[in-house]
């Protein structure tokens, strides 16, 4: 059975783990993101250790295909943001589910 | 930007915290990220993004210098969707 974890979620683990008021937990776990996206958003990258690294990459434009018509659209150059899980995470997530 | 880096820009804005609760701010929402993947669940962070777990299915593989046969386990590895909003915001459409 597949949970989805959310905001709250995160929010109700600072407050139980450390301690702060519910409504200053949730505010700061929107710090967290904020200050994390707004760092790429201005082009720096994010690692985090032990956790993995956000990084961002420049695609070249190209043409690429409609592949229910075939048609050409152009697609534009491009930045986007990909997740490189670090080692540590890789093998914890590994090893937990790999025991069943 | 490093994690100590975030911490310290984190701390500035919250003066009235110490810089070692927002580290333990920060490390709190990585490890409940993480153990809720290590449980097989999906995290999701509505405008910033969604971690979840990938399958890779057991595979014959191949030692590419002996070209021997090998059994390649099955794999379960963590894979992050970017959110709509922030996939625009990098982009420089947001």
């Amino acid at each position: 059975m597949t949970n989805t974890v959310t905001r709250v979620d995160l929010a109700d683990a600072v407050n139980r783990e450390i301690g702060l008021p519910r409504q200053e937990s949730g505010q700061l776990v929107e710090a967290v993101l904020d200050m994390i996206s707004d760092t790429l958003v201005a082009g720096d990258s994010v690692k985090l250790s032990s956790f993995g690294s956000f990084v961002l990459r420049d695609k070249n434009g190209r043409v690429g295909r409609n592949p229910k018509t075939g048609e050409e659209v152009p697609i534009d150059p491009r930045r986007v943001l990909v997740f490189k899980p670090s080692q540590v995470l890789k093998e914890r997530i590994d090893t937990a589910l790999s025991k069943d | 930007m490093i994690k100590s880096e975030l911490i310290e820009k984190l701390a500035e804005d919250h003066p009235h915290l110490y810089q070692k609760d927002l580290e333990w701010v920060v490390n709190c929402v990585l490890e409940e990220i993480t153990q809720a993947l290590e449980r097989g669940d999906r995290v999701e962070l509505r405008g910033f993004g969604a971690f979840s777990v990938r399958n890779r299915p057991p595979r014959q593989g191949r030692n590419p210098r002996t070209g021997e046969a090998v059994a390649v386990k099955e794999k379960h590895v963590p894979f992050f969707k970017t959110g709509k909003e922030l996939r625009e915001r990098v982009d420089g459409k947001g």
